[in-house]
């Protein structure tokens, strides 16, 4: 290790202490840990509806720094403390050094001066960590090709074409066998290594996943940006499983129309909420674009459920009609402040269905801590109780 | 460059010793900027692993590459000394440091403090500190990273729970109690005695087992070290450790004011008497010199905290102009520590000629300055630098199944403890102590609160 006592010197004239520092070494560690702390966080950082961009590959998590905690009194009301300078007794004025400046070491009793760090995270690991995290099972495909294969580079062989010789792991083979590398090498065909390929089976390719959302007059920014959260990871989620995944969003209000993606998460609108509309909507678009058969189609639909009572039954026979061609379809209820627990008029169409045995499934989303909750419902909920068709 | 001003060393040397310094030889080197940035991190030049460093190491870039901090020199105590000198240091400033290195060698081989812990600790703490980070990196070569940065997180965060007026090398609790003390002057006893004198005191004594501790132990990174009931012996090694550097810290954190204040004094009057040091170097020197022992920004007009070195400086002038000159300012030297010597020397007529003022300030940063009430400001100085900063938190008790139970005692600074902290501070000492740990502490509201963990 590079841990040295203080006198001796590297050879070759230099200080130790010009080869190595323990200040990046320990900071290195703590950046560690951050990220440690992160990752046993990540419900929370999920939640956190501002760290996505749009269409970002990262997300940016502003942490705080590590404190390593000593025993301290409890910061009084007023705190008493000796200065110097220009000042009378009675004299009033605001502490100068609180204006957001680096932080004080030592027994100011002074917090650590909120120095935060931007720590970027890739998307890709976060969705990786969540899947080894909580073991999320892979969704099964159920249409098109249901496989596919495709080569991929895996270990080695004695054999191989010409063109496959790895020379690094040859050579290595090489320096094993003889031991002394002094000696003048020769090269046995004993020692070469060819790279292998093989074939690995990958899930169909093609899958459609419709986002629909309800941007009637009773759905707030904060209902949408709930919304958006929990989107953005189900099409994380479900990138992991598809190389090529489509996507579709649908906004409706009594009206449906369908967005591209940056506009459909600005869009409000008004007026009341017509489910009908917006599912008929999606079953136009898988006819004329999708065909059912050859493709993987999931439904994710939020809504604050309040829909008119007049749409029930269109409603229920619109949502039939699609989940009968769809993997999946979920329903986040997106209510701000009061749980509902799902007892409204969407929710209950989805519950009939769920009930019946169809692959669908809600979840209540009442706050931006819930989104993990969604993520993992779904997630897991998807192959336990899916009928396997 | 750095050629130049060693050879004003010896010069300086002399002169210290002409002017009645006692120190032991100090080895001088000069060292690029960013190792002078880690040894104010870590507080010596070779120091165990932690990344609770590389948060100050963090903290430390930033306020240099603001521009708050430079550091001139930072010097070792021992037999030898060791004293690091920035290599970015001008000649006039390595002159300044120099003189001033030498002040704070005489300082750390005569004062009391100084001494009792060199004593303790060895003069070469520099090397010990060295050892414990060779002996830590072994112990992550045999038993892990993780293991012992659990073990560091506990150790560190006693850091400040020792006690020093007890010796580095303490002797175990003595395992029986002591036997009662028989009391002679009892006159039922001496009438029982009488009647039948084999009866009671040559029967089979029973010793009774001592209570572990037998009063509340203050010194906890020792005491974890020996009873912790499960810990492994590389994990109180490194307890030991760090309790050692705890024990050379202790020193130099408790007479800051009069140390830097000695140096501050000695470098300046060095420099006064220098007359081999050329003119333009003076000149530079003593702007160096008005920079550090500078008592306010430059800019502003008051400042919230006292700098120890304006402080310690502007009292050992008044003391050694006083009637019992360099004499008496040497006793005081080797005698006190910043609480006598702020308490005994720190005047009324000083503090107002040096503008001190003590303040309340509210938590939504308005500051209101109080009436000059000496006691009252040698408080607010002191404050801080009680019990080595840190709450008088005491192991009290281990009950039958290990439970460790820590006191904090809150009638010395009528506060309770933060409890957040408190709590992490629990879940890292439980890693190592592996039974369940009570503190007790008290809430706002003065009422008695019991932190648990796990």
């Amino acid at each position: 290790m590079d841990e040295d006592s203080g006198k001796r010197d590297k050879p070759g004239g230099g200080k130790w202490y010009e080869l190595f520092s323990r200040g990046a070494r320990d900071w290195l560690r703590h950046d560690e840990k951050v990220r440690e702390a992160v990752r046993a966080n990540l419900p929370e950082i999920i939640a956190g509806g501002d760290v996505i961009n749009e269409s970002a590959r990262t997300v940016r998590v502003p942490v705080r720094m590590l404190e390593h905690y000593h025993f301290r009194l409890r910061r009084p009301e007023e705190q008493q403390g000796a200065g110097q300078g220009k000042a009378k007794p009675g004299d009033v004025f605001s502490d100068p050094s609180r204006d957001p400046g680096p932080g004080e070491k030592g027994a100011g009793g002074r917090d650590d001066g909120g120095v935060q760090l931007l720590l970027e995270f890739k998307v890709d690991d976060i969705v990786d960590w969540l899947w080894e995290e909580m073991q999320l099972p892979n969704l099964k495909a159920r249409a098109g090709p249901s496989e596919e294969s495709d080569w991929v580079r895996e270990g080695w062989d004695r054999r191989g074409a010409r063109s496959r010789l790895d020379r690094r792991r040859s050579f290595k083979e090489l320096v094993k066998r003889r031991g002394t590398p002094g000696a003048t090498p020769t090269f046995t065909d004993e020692d070469l290594r060819f790279r292998q390929l093989s074939r690995r089976k990958q899930p169909a390719v093609h899958a459609v996943v419709f986002f629909m959302l309800d941007v009637s007059g009773s759905m707030s920014d904060r209902d949408r940006k709930l919304a958006k959260t929990f989107f953005f990871w189900v099409v994380q989620g479900l990138r992991r499983e598809y190389r090529s995944l489509e996507t579709v969003f649908v906004a409706h209000t009594t009206e449906a129309w369908e967005f591209n993606e940056p506009d459909f998460f600005q869009v409000s609108g008004s007026g009341g909420t017509v489910a009908s509309a917006g599912l008929l909507k999606v079953r136009e678009i898988i006819d004329a674009r999708y065909n059912p058969g050859r493709s993987n189609i999931y439904l994710f639909y939020a809504s604050d459920g309040d829909n008119a009572v007049s749409d029930t039954a269109e409603a229920r026979q619109a949502l039939a009609s699609i989940t009968a061609d769809t993997c999946y379809s979920g329903y986040v209820e997106v209510s701000s402040g009061v749980s509902r627990q799902l007892d409204t008029e969407t929710g209950r169409l989805f519950a009939e269905l769920h009930a019946a045995g169809c692959a669908a499934d809600s979840y209540a989303l009442n706050d931006f801590d819930d989104v993990w909750g969604a993520v993992k419902h779904f997630f897991t909920a998807h192959n336990q109780e899916l009928p396997r068709s | 460059m750095s050629g130049d001003w060693q050879s004003y060393v010896r010069r300086i040397e002399e002169l210290a010793a002409r002017s009645g310094l006692k120190f032991h030889p100090v080895d001088f080197e000069a060292v690029p900027d960013s190792f002078m940035m880690e040894i104010a991190v870590y507080g010596l030049p070779v120091r165990m692993p932690h990344w609770s460093f590389g948060v100050r190491y963090i903290y430390q870039l930033i306020q240099r590459h603001m521009g708050h901090s430079r550091l001139f020199e930072v010097v070792f105590p021992g037999n030898p000394g060791h004293a690091y000198l920035a290599e970015s240091n001008g000649l006039a400033e390595n002159i300044l440091v120099t003189a001033h290195v030498l002040g704070h060698a005489d300082f750390s081989r005569n004062n009391l403090l100084f001494r009792r812990c060199q004593e303790q600790v060895s003069e070469r703490i520099v090397e010990h500190a060295a050892n414990h980070a060779r002996q830590i990196s072994q112990a992550i070569e045999a038993h892990g990273a993780q293991r012992v940065e659990a073990a560091l997180d506990a150790a560190l965060a006693l850091e400040q729970h020792i006690d020093v007026d007890q010796a580095l090398r303490r002797p175990p609790y003595p395992e029986y109690a002591e036997p009662p003390k028989v009391l002679v002057d009892d006159v039922f006893r001496k009438r029982f005695a009488a009647l039948e004198p084999a009866a009671g005191a040559a029967g089979t004594e029973i010793r009774k087992r001592a209570p572990v501790p037998p009063h509340p132990e203050h010194d906890l990174l020792w005491f974890v070290a020996h009873y912790a009931p499960e810990m492994e012996s590389w994990e109180r090694d490194i307890f030991l450790a760090v309790r050692e550097e705890s024990f050379y810290f202790y020193p130099v954190f408790a007479t800051q004011i009069m140390n830097e204040g000695w140096a501050s004094y000695w470098h300046a009057r060095l420099l006064r008497e220098a007359d081999f040091v050329p003119q333009q170097a003076y000149v530079d020197a003593i702007k160096c010199h008005s920079d550090v022992v500078r008592p306010i920004a430059a800019e502003a007009q008051v400042s919230l905290n006292i700098n120890p070195y304006h402080l310690g400086f502007a009292m050992w002038e008044k003391i050694i102009a006083g009637a019992g000159g360099l004499e008496a300012a040497r006793r005081i030297m080797e005698q006190d520590d910043d609480f006598g010597f702020v308490r005994n020397h720190l005047t009324r007529e000083l503090a107002e000629e040096l503008g001190l003022f003590r303040y309340n300030a509210r938590a939504d940063g308005q500051v209101k300055v109080l009436e000059l009430d000496l006691a009252g400001l040698h408080e607010a100085i002191l404050g801080p630098k009680y019990n080595f900063g840190a709450p008088v938190v005491s192991a009290a008790h281990v009950r039958n199944d290990g439970t460790l139970e820590l006191t904090h005692d809150s009638s010395v600074d009528g506060r309770g403890l933060d409890l957040e902290r408190s709590r992490k501070v629990l879940d890292y000492l439980h890693r190592v102590w592996r039974r369940p740990i009570v503190l007790t502490t008290i809430n706002q509201s003065g009422n008695t609160l019991e932190l648990t963990a796990p």
